[in-house]
C-alpha cells in the first residue's frame, strides 16, 4: 500500500538533508584541495583569508534573495523540494519558471495553494525541475579540459593577448547584464529604477574606494562589493517610492 | 618533478576528480525524484513529464551549454566542477569569483587564479547552503520579513545593485575593452526590451564582440 504523501513529509527532508550533505562535502573537498594548492604555489595565508572574507561577505545578500525564492515556492511545493533545488545547480531565474511549467503540465499552478499536490503530480514536478537543468552537469566534464586548455594555449603563445582575452570575456559578461538594466527605460520613469539603483551602487563603490585610499582602511576592501550591493538595495526602497510617486 | 610537470599532473587530477564529482553528483541529484517515485509508489505520468520538459528543457539546456562555454574559462577547472553543481552562477558564483580574483590580485587562467577561484566558489557555496539551511529552520518567523512588501523593491533590484559596484571595480581598469560591448548591449536592450530578460543568452555575444574589439585595438597598439 502506498505511503501517505504530503509535500512536507519528514522522509523528503531526510532525502534532501543527505543530498545537501554530499554537496557540502564536495565544496569542502575542493576548498581543502585548492587551499593546499595555493599554499604550494607560494601564496600567503593572509591573502587566502582575504579571499574567504570577501567571498563570504559577498554571498550573504544574494543567498537571502535565494531564500526568498524558497519561501515563495514552498507554499505550493512544501519546503524540501525548493530547499534542494535552490541549493544546487539552478537559480531563482530557472527554478520558478521550471516549477510553473511542471505544475501546469500536471493541471495546476504554483499560485494555486488551495489544492494539495498528489504524489504523482509532485513526482512529475520534481523530475522536470531536476532534468530541465542538467546541461551544465552533462557538458562541464566533457568540455572543461578543452576550453581551459584553449585559454592556456592562448596565454602561452602571447601572454599579453591572453590577459586581454580573459578581460574581454569578463567585460562581455558584465556588458550583457549592464545592458539588461537599461531594458525597461522606454517604459517611462519607472523603467529607470534599475538604472538609478545601479548608479547608487556604483557611487557607493566609488565612495568606499575613496575611504580606503584616504583613510588607509585596507580592511574595507573585503566588504566593498557587499557594502555597495547592500547600500544600493537599501536605497532601492526610497528610490522606488520616489519614482513611483513622481510617475503617478 | 619539474614545476611544469607538477602543474600538469595537478590539472589532470583536477579534471579527473571533477568528472567523478560532477557526474556522480548528477546521479545523486536524481536521487530525490527517484526516491519520491519508489517510496510513495508515485510514478510520473509520461505525457505530463514530456509536456513539462518540452516547456523548459530546450531553453534551459541551450542556456546551460552557453554558460559552460562562457563561464568555464572564467571559473577555471576546480571552480567550474563545483560551481556547476552548486548553481546560481550569474548572480552569485561568477561575480564572487571576479571579486575574489581582484582581492587576491591574481589573474584568471593562472595556477594562482585557479586556486583562488575554487576557494571563492567553495566558500560561497558553503555560505549559501548555511544561509538557506538556517532560513528553512526559521521559515515561520522569517517569511513575513522576507516577503514584506516594504522590502520587495530592494530584492527586485539585486542585479543592478550587484553589477553597479562590480562595474566600478572592474570596468575602470579595462574601460577600453568594456566600452564597445557595453554600448552594444545597452543599445540592443533599449531597442528590443523584450530581449532583456534573456540577458544570459547574450553573454557569449557580448563576449565575442568584446574579444573582437579588443583584438582590433590590440593590433592597432591601443591596448
Amino acid at each position: 500500500m502506498p505511503k501517505p504523501f504530503t509535500v512536507n513529509d519528514p522522509f523528503l527532508f531526510v532525502v534532501v538533508g543527505i543530498i545537501l550533505l554530499l554537496v557540502l562535502s564536495q565544496a569542502v573537498f575542493f576548498l581543502v584541495r585548492s587551499w593546499r594548492r595555493a599554499l604550494a604555489l607560494g601564496m600567503e595565508k593572509s591573502t587566502l583569508w582575504k579571499v574567504v572574507k570577501t567571498s563570504a561577505a559577498f554571498t550573504v545578500v544574494p543567498a537571502i534573495s535565494i531564500l526568498i525564492g524558497v519561501v515563495a515556492l514552498s507554499r505550493k511545493l512544501g519546503l524540501p523540494l525548493p530547499w534542494l533545488r535552490l541549493s544546487v545547480i539552478g537559480a531563482i531565474t530557472y527554478e520558478t519558471p521550471a516549477a510553473e511549467a511542471a505544475a501546469r503540465a500536471v493541471g495546476t499552478t504554483i499560485g494555486d495553494t488551495a489544492t494539495m499536490l498528489t504524489a504523482p503530480q509532485y513526482s512529475v514536478i520534481a523530475w522536470v525541475m531536476t532534468l530541465g537543468i542538467m546541461a551544465g552537469v552533462v557538458f562541464t566534464p566533457i568540455l572543461a579540459k578543452k576550453l581551459i586548455g584553449g585559454v592556456q594555449g592562448l596565454e602561452k603563445r602571447d601572454q599579453k593577448w591572453g590577459d586581454i582575452f580573459m578581460n574581454a570575456l569578463f567585460m562581455g559578461m558584465i556588458a550583457a547584464f549592464l545592458g539588461m538594466i537599461f531594458g525597461r527605460v522606454t517604459e517611462g520613469l519607472a523603467g529607470w529604477i534599475p538604472v538609478f539603483v545601479m548608479l547608487a551602487s556604483a557611487l557607493i563603490m566609488a565612495l568606499v574606494g575613496l575611504c580606503i585610499k584616504l583613510f588607509k582602511w585596507e580592511w574595507l576592501r573585503d566588504y566593498a562589493l557587499s557594502l555597495s550591493m547592500l547600500g544600493s538595495m537599501a536605497l532601492a526602497i526610497p528610490i522606488t517610492n520616489l519614482v513611483m510617486g513622481v510617475a503617478k | 618533478m619539474s614545476a611544469r610537470q607538477n602543474a600538469r599532473s595537478y590539472e589532470d587530477t583536477t579534471h579527473l576528480l571533477g568528472k567523478i564529482w560532477v557526474w556522480g553528483m548528477g546521479l545523486v541529484l536524481m536521487m530525490f525524484p527517484a526516491a519520491v517515485c519508489v517510496y510513495y509508489d508515485a510514478w510520473p505520468d509520461a505525457t505530463a513529464l514530456l509536456k513539462g520538459l518540452l516547456a523548459i528543457a530546450p531553453m534551459y539546456w541551450a542556456v546551460g551549454i552557453i554558460e559552460v562555454l562562457t563561464y568555464v574559462p572564467m571559473l577555471g577547472a576546480g571552480g567550474s566542477y563545483l560551481g556547476f553543481i552548486t548553481g546560481s552562477l550569474t548572480m552569485l558564483k561568477v561575480p564572487c569569483t571576479l571579486a575574489a580574483l581582484d582581492r587576491a590580485k591574481v589573474k584568471s587562467g593562472t595556477p594562482e587564479g585557479e586556486a583562488v577561484a575554487t576557494i571563492a566558489i567553495a566558500v560561497s557555496s558553503m555560505v549559501t547552503l548555511a544561509i538557506i539551511f538556517v532560513g528553512v529552520l526559521l521559515i515561520v518567523p522569517l517569511s513575513p520579513i522576507l516577503e514584506s512588501p516594504r522590502l520587495a523593491p530592494a530584492f527586485e533590484q539585486l542585479l543592478p545593485a550587484l553589477f553597479g559596484g562590480l562595474g566600478v571595480a572592474l570596468i575602470g581598469r579595462n574601460w577600453k575593452i568594456a566600452i564597445v560591448p557595453i554600448a552594444l548591449m545597452v543599445g540592443l536592450f533599449i531597442a528590443v526590451p523584450s530581449l532583456a530578460p534573456s540577458a544570459a543568452i547574450f553573454v557569449p555575444v557580448a563576449a565575442g564582440v568584446a574579444i573582437l574589439a579588443a583584438r582590433i585595438m590590440y593590433q592597432k597598439g591601443w591596448l
